[in-house]
């Protein structure tokens, strides 16, 4: 296959794969729900589960996105330094967007920031959002992709706490954007939290946070049991389904970390509603895909 | 009117006031009849440019949404996705628009406030919310749109006028009485938010 034909291959194939990421959510996503959904035994939490189940089941069936706000794309990219198309890897990224949206069909969600006109094609200056992380002597790719929706984008938050303010400090940052923004983002929700050295550090993995498996951990024993004490103290809120209360908030709180200045804490969040549309696809030197978010789906 | 199905509990436009006695914040209902979504802009124009809504709501139903709505032939239009918006936006009109033009039931997304509590205890209205991110369910409860207008302000703002069997489900979160689920619940999270920063700060000093 010459280089044209390639880039056509991947384009089509991640337009379509995004499309899909619309219509169905990912499998940790969905198991997670419906265990969440028979433990609670009150008649409001209930009928809302059941909504969500019957929808997602419609979506499927009528082949529409299953919430309206099918959000920025945004794509996590971990690039082999050999891989064959790295050169054209973004250019494509942006053109498969513009696809689905009229394919799939999305809503249109790009709004270009002070000349204040939306795009109508779901791509603008710096959107869909890329972030690249580079993988060298390696010749495949992998993909995350994310539709951040409005509701779910409004709760992230970023800070430099003082190191005396501790972890302690921490968890009143992120237990606080629980009760003022939280409830209306959907829940429950998948919040990822960065603590690291300055804002932008912290913002860039609390988002690399949503992206990992429901039900994975910290490989860090002390930053493993803070997600898990905020998980149990968030859903101790009882916030709830559509925060109309409820035994369970989170699907679960992950966080990410790196090393910091003596002198700060960065800390950010950033939560992932119900609808959380993660897709994850690993693409070989020929192209050949393998996803692991969505069990069953052929593109 | 108020209609009892497979135990669901439906209002039926045109609904008065006394069909509302008997519901409560928390309570779970449907809604048949007539529908009209109504947002941002229209909001402004009945109320600051004191305008005369083009489609009449009173007894009747809004919703705070923007549809995706697919044109068909002869100027009739199908419901392809719609799901509910953020209610607060509204807050700030939503007493004199209750006022001037009787709608009975509002629809959207998360609380709202006294001046829409205010409202519904003065002139008899509830606002409830729709499960957000079901929008292929809420379609389906869309048997026709029957109207159009102010279509100047293209489709996410344009009223909508639906007529929608057992659209749901529709959770109180103010009653007739002016009570607020929202606000309620919202004292008892920041309660027990504040238990919890206790609770985990005691189990973190990882700094010493
Ligand atoms: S927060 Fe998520 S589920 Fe809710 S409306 Fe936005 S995108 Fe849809």
């Amino acid at each position: 296959m010459n280089k044209e034909a390639q880039v056509q291959k991947m384009t089509d194939m991640m337009a379509k794969f995004v499309g899909y990421t619309g219509k169905k959510l990912p499998d940790d996503v969905i198991a997670k729900l419906q265990e969440l959904r028979e433990k609670e035994t009150e008649a409001l939490p209930k009928v809302i589960y059941d909504t969500m189940f019957r929808n997602q089941e419609l979506a499927v069936k009528l082949d529409r996105p299953s919430c309206q706000d099918t959000g920025v794309l945004q794509f996590w990219v971990k690039c082999g330094t050999g891989f064959p198309l790295i050169n054209e890897l973004e250019g494509l990224l942006k053109d498969a967007v513009v696809k689905a949206t009229f394919e799939t069909p999305l809503r249109h969600n790009s709004v270009e920031t002070f000349d204040e006109y939306n795009t109508g094609k779901n791509v603008g200056k710096g959107t869909p959002t890329v972030w690249w992380d580079i993988v060298p002597n390696w010749d495949g790719c992998e993909i995350y992709t994310y539709m951040a929706g409005g509701g779910c984008t409004l709760p992230g938050n970023a800070t430099v706490l003082m190191p005396g303010e501790g972890y302690e400090g921490v968890t009143k940052f992120v237990l606080d954007r629980m009760t003022s923004y939280g409830l209306n983002a959907c829940p429950p929700l998948l919040v990822g939290v960065g603590v690291a050295t300055s804002v932008e550090t912290a913002a860039l993995l609390s988002k690399k946070a949503l992206m990992r498996p429901i039900g994975s951990h910290n490989e860090n024993e002390r930053a493993a049991k803070m997600e898990k004490l905020l998980e149990d103290g968030i859903n101790a809120i009882g916030i709830g389904p559509q925060g109309m209360g409820g035994k369970y908030t989170v699907m679960g709180v992950h966080i990410e970390n790196t090393a910091r200045h003596p002198s700060a804490i960065g800390v950010a969040v950033n939560v992932g509603c119900w609808s959380h549309r993660r897709g994850h696809i690993i693409f070989d030197k020929d192209l050949n895909y393998t996803i692991t978010s969505h069990s069953g789906c052929v593109l | 009117m108020v209609e009892y199905r497979d135990g669901k509990k439906i209002l039926v436009t045109p609904i008065s006031a006394d069909d509302l006695k008997d519901v409560h914040i928390g309570d779970i209902l449907y809604l048949s009849g007539s529908l009209t979504t109504c947002r941002d802009v229209a909001h402004r124009r009945v109320v600051e440019e004191g305008r005369e809504i083009p489609v009449d709501v009173r007894n009747n139903a809004i919703l705070h949404a923007g549809p995706i709505i697919r044109p068909l032939e002869n100027d009739k239009f199908e419901m392809v996705s719609v799901g509910p918006t953020t209610s607060m936006r509204m807050e700030k009109f939503e007493y004199e628009f209750v006022k001037t033009t009787g709608v009975r039931v509002i629809v959207g997304k998360g609380g709202m406030k006294e001046n829409t509590a205010n409202a519904c205890k003065d002139f008899g209205c509830i606002h409830c919310v729709i499960p957000a991110g079901n929008a292929v369910v809420a379609a389906v409860c869309v048997e026709e749109i029957e109207r159009a207008e102010w279509r100047d302000l293209g489709m996410p703002e344009t009223l909508w006028n639906c007529r929608v069997k057992e659209f749901g489900p529709l959770i109180v979160s103010i009653d007739a009485e002016g009570n607020n689920y929202f606000e309620e619940k919202k004292i008892e999270y920041n309660r027990k938010k504040d238990e919890q920063v206790e609770i985990i700060s005691k189990q973190v000093g990882f700094i010493k």
